[in-house]
């Protein structure tokens, strides 16, 4: 079996992969998204399989259309990748599913962006419609707040700035849940508890064991599905009504959730990338 | 053995550190990107870029 794992710098995430790789007698080639040069007339790649694991999520997307037009099957796909990558496409996806995610207004100008947030009611939060790892998240607690953020995404920031991601912001009592999804399996859960309202690992929320219950398995693989299934880790909000999905990430971390939970989730992984590779 | 481009410190690589891993200068606490291991060779890390995430 011919395996690529596509990346540029190697977090914790990739070395488990690899470890899990060698661990199963599986060989497999590094290709660096940095020196890779895509010869769009070329077709022809001896690969089985390619795990997908770029920090870049501009080169995951690219390379991703290139090899799938290749033939060659990725783990995960274009489609996931650019679905999951951009918060109106995943909020788009969960809606035509049925799925609960929070309300969500998009605008393209600070003055309908202002007015969309009033339609929503304060507090709100304003998200990247591209972006990752909490940052750049801003909760608006009132007009003010509103408009002199709105001034500054405008003035200060490139063009993805002014597409103007409005979500109802949800009470989440200091913690939410990340779930992890191989297959049509919820492999593992995880509570992300912070005194803070962003509650990322990266930004310093603290990981605890979450059983995965019928209700979080279910939520967690039709969210999968919706935005194309394979391994994705979604975003919980736990509310009087029952659990919403806030956001699906399409190359997870979970370098906290492995001893946390008791799941080999490399090992999930690769044994998911082999299935593919032979299916 | 690789020195750090900040500080010069003497930077020892562990058995299982891999290509592309990011490392910190035990001294200056410099982000380092491990380019080789064998030879050892660091680099500077790349910069947070805008796109970055899971």
């Amino acid at each position: 079996m011919k395996i690529g794992v596509l990346c540029s710098l190697v977090r914790k995430e990739e070395k488990l992969l690899f470890d899990a790789f060698r661990s199963r007698g599986l060989e497999f080639i590094r290709i660096d998204d940095r020196e890779l040069i895509l010869d769009l007339h070329q077709r022809q790649w001896d690969l089985d399989v390619i795990l997908e694991r770029c920090i870049n999520h501009s080169r995951a997307l690219h390379t991703l259309r290139y090899f799938a037009d290749c033939g060659v099957k990725t783990v995960n796909t274009y489609e996931v990748a650019n679905t999951c990558g951009d918060k109106l496409l995943t909020t788009l996806a969960l809606i035509r599913d049925k799925i609960p995610t929070p309300p969500v207004l998009v605008a393209h100008t600070p003055e309908s962006a202002l007015q969309a947030i009033e339609r929503l009611g304060y507090p709100v939060v304003l998200k990247p419609a591209v972006g990752s790892w909490g940052r750049l998240l801003s909760k608006v607690n009132d007009r003010e707040a509103a408009e002199a953020i709105l001034e500054h995404k405008e003035t200060l920031g490139s063009y993805h700035h002014s597409i103007f991601y409005i979500q109802k912001y949800v009470e989440k009592h200091g913690r939410d849940i990340r779930s992890f999804v191989v297959g049509d399996e919820t492999i593992c859960a995880i509570y992300r508890t912070s005194p803070h309202w962003i509650t990322n690992t990266a930004r310093g929320g603290v990981a605890t064991n979450c059983p995965v219950t019928r209700e979080v398995n279910e939520i967690s693989v039709r969210a999968a599905k919706a935005v194309g299934g394979g391994v994705v880790a979604i975003d919980l909000f736990e509310t009087p009504d029952g659990l919403m999905v806030n956001e699906v990430n399409y190359t997870m971390e979970f370098r906290n959730s492995i001893d946390t939970t008791g799941v080999d989730i490399p090992a999930k992984v690769v044994d998911y990338v082999t299935h593919v590779a032979r299916g | 053995m690789a020195l750090c481009t900040e500080c010069e410190a003497e930077i020892v690589l562990e058995d299982t550190t891999e290509v592309g891993e990011i490392i910190q200068c035990p001294d200056c606490g410099m982000d380092l990107e491990v380019i080789s291991v064998d030879p050892p060779e660091v680099a500077p890390a790349p910069e947070e870029e805008e796109d970055w995430g899971e």
